[in-house]
């Protein structure tokens, strides 16, 4: 192989020198955020997503190794699971914590100003790529990112 | 009873969505008879093409699989000194992106000697789909 060590992709490899988690940590985080997600919209109540957006935000600030659902899958789930697990970057799944932010802000703020059409669309979309990440292993920020900064540099 | 139904469309929706998902991401398209960018160049990619094939991976920061596919093909192309790897930071090569019509990360594009893109994978590939684009170009 000649291997090209373009700058660019020098940089994406090492420059960062990113956090590595255990990958099923943030998946275990999707499943239980489908659950609330779901919960919040079955019952329209905007205190579940009051709640929801907290861990978002614990997730997008601090990093999702720092929700509780990470703490659940930490001292719960992990001890169980017998083999080593895939790693991966913190930043893909803190990009999908402040989507997931964004949402839940936008559905608080509709449901606060009796846009109840607001907040249904908004948690209906959260949960949409919350399920999506639990069940297909869904890369919220391989899809999304690209076309944002597309759409914003034109 | 009335309120389940948004829940009921939205799994509905996204389970169609994560089906296609799934079986559409790291399958080599072959790009057909319409060549819209034309020729990629050793000037685009910031590196000389490959003697007969050049792999080139558009990643990102927010994109666990390119982590994996950078992996897979450096592996797979390691040895073979006719095929260059080259990977681009798609951030930093917003204009690249447009003209390449690049849409998610990674997007892997498989050029042959004379700059054609013979063929892209949107998503992480399999060893055996990177192994049969790259010898699918002579």
């Amino acid at each position: 192989m000649v291997q090209d060590t373009n700058a660019l992709s020098q940089k994406l490899n090492t420059q960062q020198a990113p956090t590595i988690i255990d990958a099923r940590g943030p998946r275990f985080g999707a499943v239980i955020t489908s659950i609330v997600l779901a919960t919040a919209l079955a019952t329209n109540n905007v205190w579940v997503i009051v709640a929801q957006a907290v861990v978002f935000a614990i997730g997008a600030i601090k990093g999702p190794q720092f929700t509780p659902y990470a703490f659940i899958f930490k001292n719960l789930v992990k001890p169980r699971l017998k083999k080593a697990g895939a790693t991966e970057d913190v930043r893909p799944p803190q990009f999908a914590q402040t989507v997931g932010l964004l949402f839940a802000l936008t559905a608080a703020a509709g449901s606060f100003a009796g846009l109840d059409a607001v907040f249904t669309i908004a948690v209906a979309f959260a949960l949409a790529a919350a399920f999506l990440n639990a069940a297909f292993n869904f890369c919220l920020g391989c899809e999304i990112y690209l076309l944002l900064l597309r759409a914003r540099s034109k | 009873m009335n309120s389940l139904l948004p829940i009921a469309l939205v799994l509905i929706a996204s389970t169609a969505y994560g089906i296609w998902y799934q079986r559409t991401r790291g399958r080599v398209v072959v790009k057909g008879g319409k060549k819209k960018a034309g020729l990629i160049t050793a000037q685009m990619i910031g590196a000389e093409l490959g003697p007969r094939v050049t792999v080139v991976q558009f990643s990102s920061a927010f994109c666990t699989p390119c982590r994996a596919t950078r992996a897979l093909i450096s592996d797979v192309t390691a040895g073979m000194d006719d095929v260059k790897y080259v990977e681009i930071d798609a951030e930093e090569q917003l204009e690249l992106v447009r003209t390449l019509d690049i849409r998610s990360t990674p997007t892997t594009l498989f050029v042959d000697r004379k700059g054609n893109e013979v063929g892209r994978a949107m998503g992480a590939p399999k060893r055996a789909q990177v192994l049969s684009a790259i010898d699918a170009i002579r």
